[in-house]
């Protein structure tokens, strides 16, 4: 595939609010470069401007400074370029899973017949099968957050931002989940960023991880995570895993300290 | 089943139960849950009517022995034959369609027009900040008291108690529907704007729906506010309706009558709230889930 080198590009990205007087960087200066068809991970404590960029990528804040660029072009305060998945999965409780599978479509002005017609295979094919007419409140947590993904991706943009998809499901249905979007990822070959806490999530998954450090937020280090691809769970015991995994724990105990001090 | 007992390689000793010192076990509370047992249901019902027939037939001996004075309590009996008249030879049937007709415009009327005031502050904070100390005092001013203001614009006909009834159900929905607007999860809107949605999509897919559920927990409520308008607008000023009878009955000093028109429009508000009451299970089902 020759996809042009990068997909989304942040350019010295900032964000500082003001209040009463005071300042709070909430996002120092912060370039990244995500390339086409890349899963990478942002990790870090809480407030260390994970959800702010994200934010900003979005459209839905704008930035102190800063560009934002999809495919080379300026998208800085446009919504609806990337898919953002919330952390909670935010069904729409009115609507059965279908129809808030196609949500993202029928805003974009997909006729809602079509819309339907094409989510469809996917939630049979994406382990929801005859769940399509159910409503979000019969679903599982992790079967409510599969349906929230598949109306992320149905919308069809190439960058999708995934913020602590997983963060709150039980262990054994997290390791599921992984494994499903690691699937999904292979199928669907969208540019991914994805947000988490859990340091051996983000190994598991991601080309590349993006460590932060919290007050002021910012990227510490970046980190290629060049463990070959399709991954399984036994992957998780080698020793270049274990390795990479304890490596960016120090890394975040590293920030946390320097925070403190 | 089959299950399997493996042992782990570091059996580490746990350390067994305290063991009581002295050999005297300690004093514990003895206390066993409390049941609650619920009577047959021909019980329950025995004692209901049971309290309802000695309720009357109290009153009735009362009347009889001059315990009390009929002129003004009347007795069941009296009661029962007026009935009768007032149903075979009255005006019940006019008099029950005029304020069922009025109560159920001002509902619809009140409850719809409420519910789009509600949702509209919505779309503008600034039209909602501006709009709030008029809501309030909207919803302060005792809206009985403007009854005969109502009465000399809207005239002695129906339209009168309409705009009764509609003026005490709307302010009601308006806040309910404006706290179900305010109610709106942030999140839901935010993800409705990264996916581009315009705010006309975030109000009809999201705002509106969202609502539903608020407008239709305040149906039951408006019903009886509706009921009370209407009766008010008939006692001020009408030629028709049930409030118009009780009025006119007591003025005639005809207290059978007056028990007979509160009995009837008792009857009637039940079948109201009943009918609500399934429109509201029935809208649930459709609606929310």
């Amino acid at each position: 595939m020759s996809a042009p080198a990068s997909k989304l590009v942040l350019e010295n990205l900032s964000m500082v609010f003001q209040t009463g007087g005071k300042q709070f960087v909430a996002l120092e200066p912060a370039d990244l470069v995500v390339p086409a068809g890349k899963f990478i991970s942002l990790i870090g404590p809480s407030g260390c401007g994970k959800s702010t960029l994200f934010n900003i990528i979005a459209g839905l804040q704008a930035p102190t400074t800063g560009r934002v660029l999809i495919d080379g072009q300026d998208y800085t305060g446009y919504i609806g370029q990337v898919g953002y998945m919330l952390q909670k999965d935010l069904l729409l409780p009115w609507r059965t899973v279908l129809d808030n599978v196609a949500l993202g479509m029928e805003i974009s002005g997909v006729p809602i017949r079509e819309a339907r017609a094409r989510a469809l295979p996917l939630i049979i094919k994406y382990g929801l099968a005859g769940f399509e007419h159910q409503y979000p409140s019969s679903l599982s947590g992790g079967m409510r957050q599969r349906a929230a993904l598949l109306r992320t991706l149905l919308v069809e943009r190439d960058v999708v931002l995934l913020d602590e998809p997983f963060g709150a499901l039980d262990a054994q249905t997290k390791s599921q989940m992984q494994e499903w979007l690691l699937q999904i990822f292979a199928d669907f070959g969208r540019t991914v960023v994805f947000v988490t806490h859990d340091v051996e999530e983000a190994v598991f998954l991601s080309d590349e991880i993006h460590v932060m450090a919290s007050r002021p937020g910012r990227v510490i280090e970046t980190l290629p995570i060049d463990l070959p691809r399709p991954r399984d769970r036994a992957l998780v015991s080698t020793p270049r895993f274990v390795a990479m995994k304890k490596y960016c724990l120090d890394l975040l105990h590293l920030g946390e300290q320097e925070a403190a001090a | 089943m089959n299950a399997k007992t493996s042992t782990l390689p570091s059996a580490a000793t746990f350390p067994g139960p305290r063991a009581t010192a002295g050999g005297v076990p300690p004093k514990r509370m003895a206390r066993r849950l409390p049941v609650r047992r619920i009577w047959p249901t021909w019980v329950l019902f025995t004692v209901q009517s049971g309290i309802f027939v000695g309720f009357v037939a109290l009153w009735e001996v009362a009347a009889m022995t001059g315990l009390i004075d009929t002129f003004f309590w009347s007795k069941p009996s009296a009661i029962a034959s007026t009935m009768v008249i007032f149903f075979t030879e009255g005006s019940a049937l006019t008099d029950i369609v005029y304020t069922f007709r009025s109560t159920i415009l001002g509902f619809i009327l009140g409850t719809s027009l409420g519910a789009v005031l509600g949702m509209s502050f919505w779309w503008s904070r600034n039209y909602a900040l501006i709009m709030q100390p008029y809501v309030i005092c909207l919803e302060s001013i005792p809206k009985l008291a403007l009854a005969p203001l109502i009465i000399l614009v809207f005239g002695m006909g129906l339209a009168s108690k309409v705009a009764i009834a509609t003026a005490l159900t709307l302010v009601v929905s308006t806040l309910t529907a404006y706290s179900g607007v305010q109610a709106v999860d942030r999140d839901q809107e935010k993800l409705f704007y990264s996916l581009g949605a315009s705010r006309w999509q975030v109000f009809t897919k999201l705002v509106a729906p969202s609502c539903i559920p608020w407008i239709i927990s305040i149906l039951r409520v408006n019903i009886g506010l509706a009921l009370t308008g209407s009766i008010v607008g008939e006692f001020v000023a009408s030629q028709y309706g049930l409030g118009r009878t009780i009025l006119y009955a007591g003025q005639t000093y005809e207290i059978a009558l007056v028990w007979v028109a509160v009995l009837v429009l008792s009857g009637l508000s039940m079948i109201m709230y009943v009918g609500v009451s399934w429109l509201e299970r029935y809208l649930q089902k459709g609606i929310i889930r």
